[in-house]
């Protein structure tokens, strides 16, 4: 038995699982273990059903109708791609904010050598957006506005819905990364006017790594969508063209059923929870660890400060301590595991004014308790004293 | 009794036509497409051709777009 860790770094990925994870993933492997789509077998139609079910799950928490609209890949980043690079052409205007990720950076970047235009809106200091920002920089060949909702460095919430009215209004595509909020902050894509939407399902869903997808609200024309990939669907079989409906036209290959059906068992776990139960009690903790930072002489803590306008992700630094140092021996001395650096996000570090050194990042899942915030707060006291 | 089969353009919305129509306590059964009727290497839903009106509206209502239906001999 390894000794007992504290793990804070669920914006990376959410550990533990629940244990019907694991037994779904088992069960998968074992007993059903077909390839979904491609046999007319009862084990590929029953591998079929758990990808199904899986989509009907996703499909339901974002408010969505019609589950063929939910396209599964690897993780968020793969379904950032597919949105951008499968809908921006030459000439279109992006709008994007200062606190993203280099999930949505990068391939804005690099589009932005294909000659497409990007324009990065400025935050403030604590991270927040003022969506008269994005309005300001509308342009008459703007096509899509792209954000992230909570932030993977301080947990700062940006505004969806007044972004949703604008980009509505204005006739702009609105594409949402939730990559840190999904199965945590109720989203409903309708209601938000959300046009596409970036899941993962190894953070907050609790399923395994390797799971994601992407949203296709029905605004979108996905027969003007171009794939990231092309290949066998089980459909159309005498076709050597790509079919042009949803899911197939996204998702070419053998899937990542057994992750699927892992994923699905981590939806089965949150719904039953329930979301509103899930949201206070990572409210609850982040709050508990905001203040207790706050009392800690020489504690920086960045972002809100405010629990109720971020997700369970919080951002310090220990005056007279490199970040790596203070993680380092949080996790030597104490069992405390946590994130350092820039967290794949240079863009929000210089917003809130930590490039390049960056911050020590917390981040909690459903499954940290009270005591373990208590504990990492009286570690980091402990520290503090000491000095580096 | 005669039976029918009912194709759909993917194996997701023949799976969801299974749903809907045993929700609707309708007996019918996936399996692989007759030859004769598509190339595709998918799956079908055998339904007893006596249902045909009432498999329809279900899938209808639902939005379920249907492929194209086929009594078996």
């Amino acid at each position: 038995m390894r000794e007992r860790l504290i793990y804070l770094d669920n914006a990376a990925t959410s550990h533990p699982k629940p244990e019907s994870v694991m037994q779904a993933m088992e069960a998968f492997m074992r007993e059903i273990g077909g390839n979904p789509g491609r046999s007319g077998h009862r084990l590929s139609i029953e591998a079929g059903r758990v990808i199904f079910e899986t989509r009907e799950k996703v499909a339901g928490l974002f408010g969505i109708r019609d589950s063929s609209r939910v396209v599964f890949g690897q993780n968020a980043t793969e379904a950032i791609n597919l949105g951008l690079k499968g809908l921006l052409r030459r000439g279109d205007h992006v709008i994007t904010s200062s606190m993203e990720h280099n999930s949505v950076m990068r391939p804005l970047r690099g589009l932005e050598r294909e000659g497409i235009e990007i324009t990065v809106v400025p935050c403030s200091q604590e991270g927040f957006l003022d969506p008269e920002e994005i309005r300001r920089v509308i342009r008459k060949n703007t096509r899509m506005v792209v954000l992230n909702h909570g932030s993977n460095v301080v947990g700062t919430l940006l505004p969806l819905a007044e972004v949703g009215e604008i980009c509505r209004s204005h006739g702009i595509l609105f594409f949402v990364d939730a990559a840190q909020t999904a199965g945590v902050i109720p989203i409903n894509m309708e209601e938000e006017k959300i046009d596409l939407l970036a899941f993962t399902g190894h953070k907050a869903f609790f399923g395994p790594q390797g799971t994601g997808g992407l949203i296709i609200g029905e605004r979108v024309n996905e027969k003007n969508m171009e794939p990231l990939k092309r290949g066998g669907t089980g459909s159309r079989s005498e076709m050597e063209e790509q079919p042009d409906f949803l899911p197939d036209l996204c998702e070419s290959g053998t899937p990542n059923g057994v992750g699927l059906a892992g994923l699905r068992a981590g939806l089965g776990f949150l719904l039953g929870i329930g979301l509103e139960k899930i949201r206070e009690h990572e409210r609850k903790l982040t709050e508990m660890l905001i203040r207790g930072l706050l009392k800690i002489p020489g504690a920086i803590v960045y972002g809100s400060k405010d629990a109720e306008k971020q997700c369970a992700t919080v951002s310090f630094n220990l005056e007279g301590w490199t970040p790596s140092d203070l993680s380092f021996r949080l996790d030597e001395e104490f069992g405390i595991l946590t994130r350092v650096g820039l967290h794949c996000a240079p863009s929000a570090h210089r917003t809130i004014g930590t490039f390049p050194d960056g911050t020590v990042r917390v981040s909690m899942s459903y499954l940290n308790t009270e005591e373990e915030i208590e504990q990492t707060i009286q570690a980091i006291r402990q520290l503090a004293q000491k000095g580096a | 009794m005669s039976l029918g089969v009912i194709l759909f353009a993917s194996t997701h919305f023949a799976i969801r036509a299974e749903k809907l129509a045993k929700a609707k306590g309708l007996p019918v059964k996936l399996i692989p497409i007759p030859r004769h009727l598509s190339s595709d290497c998918g799956v079908c839903l055998r339904f007893s051709w006596a249902q045909r009106e009432e498999i329809e509206a279900a899938l209808n209502e639902a939005k379920v777009n249907i492929e194209g239906i086929h009594q078996l001999a």
